[in-house]
């Protein structure tokens, strides 16, 4: 049929008029579209470039010992960045720790255990808390957490868990109700929708036939759980964490609202501290041109680094794990 | 790129200008006399139909704006060295005053009733004392039953001219605070217990949650807050609360006609009646303007807030500068302004 119609009527000039626009058009397409991709690098390389190089002045200074000195004296000019990165990793940690075993136990009864009429309102809740801004969980945290947390966590916390010998120094000192620990809590809040509302999502695609053959040779629902959709979803549970993870690293507003902004390096969770980003909020604003200014600059390159690892580790793991999958099948 | 734009500008400025003869004039700089200046700058308005646009970014923000030619006058809490000056060729004059108090949440503790010698408060600051019922904090209270409670001092987590004017306080009255720490618009806070908040309200906010916090603010933030502050021991030895009365005491005994650049904190000083951690707010002007007519909008600006303004100024709880020091302005900083 195709070849009888092609063989009886050449191509009018009109048909070659409109191939030819549709082939300029799909060049420009492509010109555009790679334009557009192409500005996301360029974008990218200019603030590498921009950051390495308004960090100079502060690496040149002080080598890489920076990112392992505890000084922060604006006064004398002697900057280090290992209180902030430190304050950041803590926080970022504590909110993954908190969080994650609450958004899995969230996903899991809203993809398996819910019943029907409850799970579009959870759900949506669960998104909704998603939406909340930073700044509203910052003043969240110092005006109605701190105090309570001070008042009644902080004091349970040191007449257990601070008890024990050894981690006990972890939960000593002062109860203030903010510092490193509440704001670690305040950030596994604030991750919380993000990580769950991923999980459940990816449990939700888990094809309801390998679910419904795990019940029937009779799994209960954990093994069918850990068995079947865990395997099944790995690698977007992962992708949901370090979603959760980027953003506890990064956030700024609510972390300096409760981590106390002190560069000061305690072994107790309860002592104030400062993140990265934090630090940056304060201090930019008014720092001074040279090696202060420098070292603000040295910090945010220390951030981009670590979550450029945080990045490149999840790949990682989920290509090892493909590797790992392709090879037992 | 930038001439372009200045070009732009200054063609946008001559089609604007016949209109209405009204200038606009910008500022930038310090926090803390914000309210005062667009209370001003609203009256001036109302008087002569020039607008003054001031942005609040902080003081080294406004050192930075004036140095780079963004605005008509900088505005700073911590004055700007005379050499630096000279080296930049701006002039500085102080503008406004005010002063910064100590809070402090202490259950049971009045406004005013607890009183401080300097050694106590720097003690204090440093972290040498730790809990409110220290006998030297009793000491300076005969009588009065303090808390057993750890103290947390509260500090700015942002660089600010508060904390330069109080860092330049403990500075003078303590050689100890002066060798560890030093002064400046940010300092490295020694206190084991020390938090910091991100400008006044999150010094306020922290001091209001955290019991047994002592931070500090300014005065106009204090009081309209409500913060319980204290009564210090100035130079004379007497004990005083911080009010328009103290704060201008303190000024009246600083000669500014002696001070190069009129530059200084009025931090420690003498008189019987004098709160010793007053400031002043300082206005940086280039005497050789690029902008010619709005410097010389910016004098007639200040010169009727000098003139026309002290009611104002009172109303919002600052102290304005004493008519001796406004002659002397008008005589030897306007003047050395090139406006023609």
């Amino acid at each position: 049929m195709i070849e009888s119609t092609q063989s009886h009527s050449a191509p009018t000039p009109q048909a070659l008029r409109i191939a030819k626009l549709q082939r300029i058009q799909d060049f420009l397409f492509h010109a555009i579209t790679q334009f557009f991709a192409l500005s996301v690098l360029i974008a990218l390389l200019g603030i590498m470039i921009s950051l390495v190089s308004n960090a100079w002045p502060a690496l040149s200074t002080f080598g890489p010992g920076f990112f392992f000195t505890q000084e922060w004296d604006i006064v004398n000019g002697e900057f280090g960045g290992l209180i902030a990165i430190y304050g950041t990793l803590v926080t970022s940690l504590i909110a993954l720790l908190i969080a994650v075993p609450l958004s899995f136990g969230i996903a899991v009864f809203l993809t398996e255990l819910c019943p029907g009429p409850l799970r579009r309102p959870l759900g949506t809740a669960v998104e909704l808390l998603a939406a909340v801004p930073s700044i509203i969980y910052g003043m969240f945290g110092l005006f109605i957490f701190a105090p309570l947390f001070a008042e009644y966590i902080q004091p349970a916390l040191a007449a257990t868990l601070g008890q024990i010998p050894g981690l006990g120094i972890l939960f000593s000192g002062a109860f203030n109700g903010i510092g490193v620990l509440c704001a670690g809590l305040i950030l596994a809040m604030m991750i919380l929708p993000f990580i769950a509302s991923v999980m459940r999502d990816v449990f939700e695609i888990v094809p309801p036939v390998l679910k419904e053959s795990a019940y029937g040779i009779g799994c209960t629902t954990w093994e069918v759980v850990k068995n079947v959709v865990l395997p099944y979803t790995k690698a977007g549970v992962i992708g949901g964490v370090m979603l959760g993870l980027g953003r506890a690293l990064g956030e700024t507003m609510a972390v300096t609202f409760v981590i106390g902004n002190a560069h000061r390096l305690s072994p107790s969770l309860f002592a104030p501290g400062t993140s990265i980003a934090s630090t940056l909020a304060n201090e930019f604003g008014e720092a001074e041109a040279g090696n202060h200014l420098s070292s603000l600059f040295a910090l945010g390159l220390a951030l981009f680094i670590i979550t450029f690892i945080v990045l490149a580790c999840a790949k990682w793991m989920l290509n090892n794990m493909e590797k790992k999958q392709g090879l037992k099948t | 790129m930038k001439s372009f734009l200045k070009k732009a500008l200054v063609i946008g400025a001559i089609s604007l200008a016949p209109a209405a003869f009204a200038v606009d004039m910008t500022g930038a700089g310090a926090t803390f006399p914000y309210p005062i200046y667009a209370k001003w700058a609203e009256a001036y308005k109302a008087k002569t139909g020039s607008n003054m646009n001031y942005q609040s970014i902080g003081s080294s923000g406004g050192i930075k704006q004036i140095k780079a030619k963004t605005v008509d006058f900088g505005a700073s809490d911590n004055p700007v060295k005379f050499e630096d000056l000279e080296k930049d060729g701006l002039v500085q004059f102080p503008a406004i005053i005010g002063g910064v108090v100590p809070v402090i949440n202490v259950e049971g503790v009045k406004p005013y009733e607890l009183k401080l010698s300097p050694d106590t408060l720097s003690d204090i600051f440093q972290g040498a004392i730790t809990n409110w019922n220290d006998k030297r904090i009793v000491l300076n209270n005969p009588g009065m039953k303090m808390p057993d409670l750890a103290i947390t001092v509260v500090h700015r987590a942002d660089g600010s001219g508060t904390t330069a004017i109080f860092t330049n306080y403990l500075a003078k009255v303590s050689q100890n605070w002066k060798d560890a720490v030093g002064e400046g618009a940010a300092v490295k806070w020694p206190a084991a217990s020390s938090v910091g908040g991100k400008g006044n309200e999150g010094v306020a906010a922290n001091v209001s949650r955290v019991k047994g916090a002592i931070g500090y603010v300014e005065y106009a933030y204090a009081k309209k807050n409500k913060m319980t502050s204290v009564s210090l021991k100035n130079k004379d030895g007497q004990f005083v609360q911080p009010d328009d009365i103290t704060f201008a005491a303190a000024a009246a005994g600083t000669d500014w006609s002696k001070i190069p650049g009129m530059g200084t904190f009025i931090t420690n000083a003498s008189g019987a009646k004098s709160w010793p951690i007053t400031g002043a707010s300082f206005i940086l002007l280039y005497k050789n303007p690029e902008n010619k007519a709005n410097a010389a909008e910016v004098i007639k600006f200040f010169d009727f807030a000098f003139k026309d303004g002290k009611k104002m100024a009172e109303e919002l709880d600052y102290v304005p500068m004493p008519d001796v020091t406004t002659d002397f302005i008008r005589k030897n900083v306007f003047s050395k302004v090139v406006t023609k």
